[in-house]
Order: C-alpha cells, then sequence, then structure tokens
C-alpha cells in the first residue's frame, strides 16, 4: 500500500528538552492511524511539525511519496494536509456556511463572495464523506459534536486527504463519540488518510487500523488493534502496566459530613435538580454517574454555593450550610476540585504559589488577621509541589506553563493539604495521563482512609466503580438509581445512565 | 535565585524603555519631516527640564497624574474600565471646594475634611457604576462615561453657579469660581523638604504637599493589592472570576468594591489644584483622568511603574513650555510622543509576556523530562 506520510528521523529539540527525538512514522493511505502517548510524550510537536508549524530540526518528511519542506501551515494545506484542532475555531455569530469559506471564500466579480458555488462545494464535500449538517444554521446553536463536524468539513473544504485530528475525544460525551467514529469510518470509506492523535486506549482500539506509540519524544512501537490490549498500549505509554482505580477497603463510618435534602435548582422554571437527597458519611466516596447535562454541574455549583437553590437544605458536618457563603463552607472544610481546571481551578498568568492558596486564601499558613503571609504562600506551594508530585522547575512559574497533569495534581494537592472534611470532585480526572490519573486516585484513596468524605461526580465509569463506595445515578436532575460498585458493571450504568433501566424506589 | 530576579527587572523594564527609545525615534522623523531640528528640540527641553523650578512644575503635574493612573490601576487590576475617573475627580474637586468654603477649622483638621470629602464623593460616584454593572449588568465603560456627563456637564455646571463666590460672578476680583477656603484648609508646600538636597526654589514655584498623599497612596495601593487578603481576592477575582468564585470570593462584592476604591483615588486627583488655589475655577484642569488611564497603561498598574509613567507624562507636557520660547519645534510633537509611547509599550508588553511564556514552558517542560526515574 502506498504511504500517504512517512516521517524519518525526526528530531525537534527545545531549550533543555527533545520534544521528538528520532522519530519514525509511516502512515498508509487510506488508513486511520492513532498516535498515542502520555501528556509530554511528543504527540503535539510531531502534528506542528507535520501541519507545518514547526520545523524539525532534523529528519525528512515525505508526503504522497515525495519529499517536502513545510514552511507553514498554508503549505501543508496546499499539499492536502488539515488539522483538526482540539479547541474550536468557529465564529458563533455566523452560519456553517460562513464558518466554512472563512478564508477560502469563492468570488465573483467585483469583489463579491459566491455563497451559492460555496453551497455546493459544501454540499458535495458533505455528500462525499458523509457528513450532515445544514449549512444555514448559526455555529452558536450546535452542539459540541456538531462544530466538530464543521471544523472537519472546513478541512475537507479546503480539499485536505490526510486529517489530523487533536484529541478529538477530549471535548465529547459518550454518544458524540461514537458518532465521531460512524464519521472517521466514513471518510476513511470515502479514501481520506486519518491521523488520530488520544490517549484514551479504549478509543484508540476501537478505531485505529494501526497505532504508534510515543513516550518521551521517542516511537516506542507500532502495532496492530487487534495484536494488543489496552494493558498491553498502556505499558508501551508509561512502561508499566495500566493503573486501575481500586478504593480497597471500605473505611466509611457513621458520621455523616454532607448531607443534601430535597435539593432543588431551577432554570427559567425548569428543575434541572429536581429533589436531590443524598448523604457522604465521613470515609466515603459517593460516586454521581450521569451522562453529562443531567443537573450534576449545578447540584455541584449549589452545594458549592456559588447557585442559590430553589429549595432544599444542605449540612455540612450537622451545621445547616443552606444560606452559607462560598467562603463560610470552604473554611468549614469544603475541598473543590472543578472539571474545569482552566476556568475554575486557577490563575493562569498566577506564579504556582498564589494558585496554591486560592480557594484557602483566608486561612493560615496563607494568611494572618487579613494579611498575607508570603512565606507561608511560599512554604506551603512547596509542600504542595513535592508532597503531589507537581513537576516544575520552581514554585515561581506560572501555573498556564504546567502541562494538564500537573496543573491538576497541583489543584488536588492543594485542596487535600488543607485536610477538607468534604470534598467535591468533579470529573478529578478528565483530559490527563494515565500517570498524573493514577497520582490522584492514590491522593483521593489516601484521604478517604483518613475520613475525608468524597462526591466524586465522573463521567469515566471504571473510575465511578472502582472509587465509590455508593453509586447514584443521575438522570433529568433526579437520581434514579442507587448501585453497589461492588456488583455493578459500566454496562448496567450506562443503561440507568441513558433510561434504558429504571430502578424503582430510589431516591 | 537572584540572577533569575534581575533577569525579571530587566524584562520589565525593558518594554517601557523600548517604548521610550521607539517614541523618540519617531518624533525625531516627524520633526525632520516637518522641518524642525529634532536634536536643538530634545537639548531644549532636557535643559528646561533640568532647571530647579521646572522639576518642581513637573512633579506638580506628575501628582495628579499618578493619582489618575493609579486610580485606573486599580480598576484594571480587576478588570474594569474605569473611564470615568474624569467625572469622579471633577465633581470631587467642587464638593470638596465647597465644603471646605463652608467650615472653619484648625488647619489639618480642615485639609482632612477636605480630602475625605472628595474621597467620598469620588468614591460614591464611581461605586454607583460598580452597583449598576453587578445589580442590572450595565458594563462600567458605558455607565462611566455616562456619569462623566453627568458629572462635568451636569452638576459640576450647575453648582458653580450656585455655588459661585459672592453670589456673581466677578464679585471676588475678577476670576470665576466657589467661595475662597479659608487659608487654614490650604496645604503647606513641602520646598523646605526639597531645599535640603539643592538650593532655595525661585520663582514662587511651590512643590504641592499632594505629592506626599499621592506618596501614601502607592504604598497603601500596593500593600493593599500584593498584602492583604482583600487584594488577594481582587486580584484573584480579577484574573478568573470563575475560580475566584469558587474560591468564596463573591465577584459582584469585588466589582463594586474595586469601582469604589478607584473613585475614591480618583477623588484626589483635583485636589492638588484645590489645595494651592483654594476654590473651583470655571476652568479647571481637564483631562487629567483620560490622560491617567494611559498613565496606568504605561506604568502596567504597578505602583511604582505608574510613578515613572506619570514623571515621563509630566516632564513632556511641561517641558515642552520651552518650545513655545526657542522655537525649536512646535509644542504638539509631545502629544505625537505620548501616543507612541503608549502604542509601543502595548506592544512591548505583549512581546515581553510571550517571552516570558514561552521561556516559563521550555522551563516546565524540562523539569517534566528530567523528573526522577521510576515516576510516572
Amino acid at each position: 500500500m502506498a504511504l500517504a506520510i512517512e516521517l524519518n528521523g525526526i528530531t525537534k529539540r527545545f531549550p533543555g528538552v527533545v520534544a521528538n527525538d528520532d522519530i519514525d512514522l509511516s502512515v498508509a493511505a487510506g488508513e486511520i492511524h492513532a498516535i498515542c502517548g502520555e501528556n509530554g510524550a511528543g504527540k503535539s510537536t510531531l502534528m506542528k511539525i507535520l501541519y507545518g508549524m514547526q520545523a524539525p530540526d532534523e529528519g525528512t518528511i515525505k508526503i504522497n511519496g515525495e519529499p517536502v519542506e513545510l514552511h507553514s501551515p498554508a503549505e501543508a494545506i496546499e499539499l492536502g494536509i488539515g488539522m483538526v484542532h482540539q479547541h474550536f475555531m468557529l465564529a458563533d455569530q455566523l452560519t456553517v456556511l460562513e464558518n466554512v469559506i472563512l478564508g477560502a471564500e469563492p468570488m465573483r466579480s467585483l469583489g463579491r463572495i459566491d455563497l451559492e458555488a460555496g453551497r455546493r462545494h459544501l454540499d458535495e464535500v458533505g455528500r462525499a464523506y458523509g457528513l450532515d449538517i445544514n449549512s444555514d444554521d448559526l455555529v452558536e446553536a450546535l452542539e459540541v459534536g456538531e462544530r466538530q463536524r464543521v471544523e472537519i468539513i472546513k478541512v475537507l473544504y479546503r480539499g485536505a486527504r490526510i486529517l489530523i485530528l487533536d484529541e478529538p475525544t477530549a471535548v465529547l460525551v459518550p454518544q458524540e463519540v461514537d458518532e465521531l467514529f460512524r464519521n472517521v469510518r466514513e471518510l476513511k470509506a470515502a479514501g481520506a488518510t486519518i491521523l488520530f492523535i488520544d490517549h484514551k486506549l479504549d478509543e484508540v482500539l476501537s478505531i485505529a487500523d494501526t497505532i504508534t506509540v510515543l513516550r518521551q519524544g521517542r516511537t516506542v512501537g507500532t502495532v496492530k488493534p487487534d495484536d494488543v490490549t489496552a494493558g498491553d498500549l498502556a505499558e508501551m505509554m508509561i512502561g508499566s502496566e495500566l493503573p486501575v482505580p481500586d478504593a480497597g477497603a471500605s473505611t466509611v463510618t457513621s458520621e455523616v459530613a454532607l448531607e443534601v435534602s430535597e435539593l432543588t435548582v431551577r432554570d427559567a422554571e425548569r428543575p434541572v435538580v429536581d429533589h436531590v437527597s443524598l448523604k457522604v458519611r465521613r470515609g466515603e466516596i459517593v460516586g454521581i454517574a450521569g451522562v453529562e447535562g443531567n443537573g450534576q454541574a449545578e447540584m455541584v455549583s449549589a452545594i458549592m454555593g456559588t447557585r442559590t437553590p430553589d429549595a432544599g437544605t444542605l449540612a455540612m458536618l450537622g451545621r445547616d450550610i443552606t444560606g452559607a457563603s462560598v467562603r463560610e463552607r470552604r473554611q468549614m472544610g469544603l475541598g473543590y476540585v472543578p472539571q474545569d481546571r482552566h476556568r475554575e481551578g486557577l490563575l493562569l498568568a498566577g506564579p504556582l504559589w498564589e494558585n496554591t492558596a486560592l480557594g484557602h486564601q483566608t486561612e493560615a499558613p496563607y494568611s494572618r488577621a487579613g494579611w498575607l503571609s508570603r512565606p507561608g504562600m511560599r512554604a506551603r506551594a512547596e509542600h504542595v509541589q513535592a508532597d503531589f508530585d507537581v513537576r516544575t522547575p520552581s514554585i515561581d512559574v506560572s501555573a498556564h506553563a504546567l502541562s494538564g497533569g500537573n496543573q491538576q495534581k497541583l489543584i488536588v494537592g492543594r485542596e487535600m493539604v488543607t485536610e477538607p472534611a468534604v470534598l467535591i470532585a468533579n470529573h478529578p480526572t478528565r483530559g490527563i495521563d494515565v500517570g498524573a490519573q493514577a497520582a490522584v486516585w492514590e491522593d483521593i484513596r489516601a484521604a478517604r482512609a483518613d475520613g475525608l468524605a468524597t462526591l466524586l461526580i465522573s463521567a469515566d465509569l471504571d473510575e465511578l466503580i472502582g472509587l465509590s463506595d455508593t453509586i447514584f445515578v443521575m438522570l433529568r436532575g433526579r437520581l434514579v438509581a442507587r448501585l453497589d460498585p461492588g456488583t455493578v458493571t459500566p454496562r448496567d450504568l450506562g443503561a440507568y445512565m441513558t433510561g434504558a433501566a429504571v430502578e424503582a424506589g430510589t431516591q | 535565585m537572584n540572577h533569575t530576579l534581575a533577569r525579571r527587572v530587566m524584562l520589565a523594564s525593558a518594554a517601557p524603555l523600548a517604548a521610550v527609545v521607539i517614541a523618540v525615534v519617531l518624533s525625531s522623523i516627524v520633526l525632520l519631516v516637518s522641518g524642525s531640528n529634532p536634536l536643538a528640540a530634545y537639548v531644549d527641553m532636557v535643559q528646561h527640564a533640568s532647571k530647579l523650578e521646572t522639576g518642581v512644575d513637573i512633579f506638580n503635574r506628575a501628582t495628579p497624574l499618578y493619582l489618575a493612573g493609579v486610580a485606573a490601576a486599580i480598576g484594571f487590576r480587576m478588570n474594569l474600565f474605569n473611564i470615568g475617573v474624569e467625572g469622579q475627580y471633577l465633581l470631587a474637586f467642587i464638593v470638596a471646594a465647597h465644603v471646605g468654603a463652608l467650615v472653619a477649622l484648625p488647619s489639618a483638621l480642615h485639609i482632612a475634611v477636605i480630602l475625605l470629602t472628595a474621597m467620598a464623593v469620588g468614591g460614591a460616584f464611581s461605586g454607583a457604576a460598580g452597583v449598576l454593572k453587578v445589580t442590572r449588568g450595565v458594563n462600567e465603560v458605558i455607565s462611566t462615561i455616562m456619569l462623566n456627563a453627568v458629572a462635568i456637564s451636569g452638576l459640576a455646571a450647575w453648582w458653580i453657579v450656585e455655588w459661585q463666590a459672592g453670589g456673581e460672578i466677578a464679585a471676588t476680583g475678577g476670576r470665576v469660581g466657589t467661595e475662597p477656603i479659608d487659608d487654614s484648609g490650604l496645604m503647606p508646600d513641602i520646598n523646605s523638604w526639597l531645599e535640603v538636597f539643592t538650593r532655595e526654589v525661585g520663582q514662587g514655584k511651590r512643590l504641592t504637599g499632594m505629592l506626599v498623599v499621592a506618596a501614601v497612596v502607592g504604598i497603601a495601593y500596593h500593600a493593599l493589592l500584593n498584602r492583604t487578603v482583600f487584594g488577594y481576592d481582587l486580584r484573584s477575582s480579577g484574573a478568573n472570576p470563575s475560580a475566584s468564585h469558587v474560591g468564596g470570593v463573591s465577584p459582584k462584592r469585588m466589582v463594586v468594591a474595586a469601582m469604589t476604591l478607584s473613585g475614591i483615588v480618583a477623588g484626589l486627583v483635583g485636589m492638588t489644584e484645590l489645595m494651592e488655589t483654594g476654590y473651583y475655577p470655571s476652568n479647571p484642569i481637564t483631562l487629567l483622568g483620560f490622560t491617567g488611564i494611559a498613565v496606568a497603561l504605561l506604568g502596567r498598574n504597578h505602583p511604582v511603574g505608574v510613578a515613572f509613567a506619570a514623571l515621563i507624562f509630566a516632564f513632556l507636557d511641561i517641558s515642552s513650555g520651552i518650545l513655545q520660547i526657542s522655537g525649536a519645534a512646535a509644542r504638539e510633537i509631545v502629544e505625537i510622543m505620548k501616543g507612541v509611547i503608549i502604542l509601543t509599550a502595548v506592544i512591548a508588553y505583549e512581546v515581553v509576556r510571550r517571552v516570558r511564556e514561552r521561556e516559563e514552558a521550555t522551563a516546565a517542560a524540562e523539569a517534566m523530562a528530567t523528573a526522577p526515574a521510576g515516576a510516572p
């Protein structure tokens, strides 16, 4: 089979670090080729080189057998290489058609845009690749999965035959992932070559024809999915076996740390959290399963105090906190690991030692009587860096310089170091590599043994089943099932999450 | 550790220095094109500025600019654009002038009453924009622009007639303005502080005592922002309101607090003039509030940076006066210089930010790569 892409001996050095070290990669035309590796393994750098965003220090690139030198994405596009970025680059206020033709507008005389020609071409592309989209919809009205499809169409519209998809599933919910995979297979059927960057092993195994694993900037190996298991891949990626979440023996006590009673949150009269009641005891991890958008986010906001509930009460350590401010709750020992660490977790431009104090700035050792203690903040940050294995040159660097996994370890460490009584862990391992994931699990497990009450909201069913002492399923704002993680399977959970199975009499 | 600090300082000051150098170069081109000798103009300006009396003028000018800059900077640190410093200081100016004229008190107390009145008026007027923002969602840029009109063309224009000295125009020796404040309410100059280092200040120039107030404001601004929990709350809420909110900081409270504090400092801007003349004239020094925004921008909202920026602007304003006499160039060249300085500073700061970000990312990647073996 002809090779669409052939990379030989690609090396890229940044000051002090070799991002790509003598990488070879061969991608056959018309295949789905997955590149996997931990964060920092060199996947992004390699793709940037292939897309002309960075020049390699050494090595050669051949596209469709021809040696090429790429100096800009425009040249890559010229050669039929297109990249779908993880973060969408779409104008919300424009229609799908307008977004797709943006920068590649078909022109009529006098500088007028030929929308009809654009529409015809877009329809052709859509038909050819089996991508279904209404070209007149406003992008702001589209779901995440549909926006991603627009991004893919944008690339195809420009004539790309080789598509680089950069962690396309990171932003999608399970159903959307299925839809994406269907689209990707149709793209392949229509003759496109797909480079698929991912680090979720089950996804890689189900979609890829060939898998290349990178570790620390080097190619570890290229395998066929039929020949390997997820465990084998993980071993290739991190050099050891795939960690599994396992809570170990129960440490549940009888002391209730967090009690949610009949909590209701309405959004324009519609209840998005509907009479939710649950208890989390000291030493217990209560898991909340559910497809995203079923009220989990609103429930978390109500518990944290950033959103006022419309009905119901909240109690922490036996004290009513329904009317307490966020700060009062935090001071009582409410810890929080947010779902989106950039939005709710970090001051990205601030140094790590300032980020360590965030959420606890009123407490010792960060401050005393309203005055900040810089030595206290710095000492604590160093302590968190060491104990929670945050890989950073120093605590003076800005938070944005760290990789996702290290940012998450910093957040988890900052919460754990204050010894909270209750922890709200909202998708605590989303988008981080397996190594950091295992570290976060270990931290939660250790704190549980010390009596921490944890409410764990997660989309990772293995994580929920492995860590939780009890699992509730949330559907349309209600807790529709209470399950025992000792006996439940991901398949069962999935059935409850989608409403296919209903357990009577639970609340 | 020490060399990284030195590097940081170097990076931080490289941008404004580059801005000034580029401004000088571009202004020289403009001067050459317009047929003037740039070197002669600069020599005139620097020679003029190096005279003690001109120096006093520069500091007197820099003082209100610094206060206006700090006022704008407080807003910027909270991601708020208080474009209403102009209205706030003029309104505070006229009310403080009126209140000061109404009371008779021992000097220190009299001055304190006047300054506190100005701060209260500025704070309340600016705080109102903050309240509008958090309760009604009114963008503070729009509301403060509107409130500028209310303050300047509305209230101040009305009250200057109401509070006209002697009830009639020209009743006080031909000048138009509010009833003058007793001498006890005027701030003494601090020429004697300056004369410790140099000769006696001539030409009847007086170094304003407000310089001390401005210095205190700068120190307080620095301490509040960097040394207190409140300052941490304010900065974190400005940098990331969502993260700060779940961290226990109410973004609404911080918006009102920042706008109020900004207005309190803005209220002091007009006091340099009031403390000298004792009344609100029909033509007070205006545009200090808008210039303050530029000063804050150039000074990176940093208490010391803003001070340098205010001095640069004051130097340009005052020293260019000599150009009218010497005829070396048109005085307006300094306006071009100010504009170019701001534009280049904004670009240079962005370049420095990116350089620093890249360096940090590289260093962090290095830390990953050299992690202990066996760690994931």
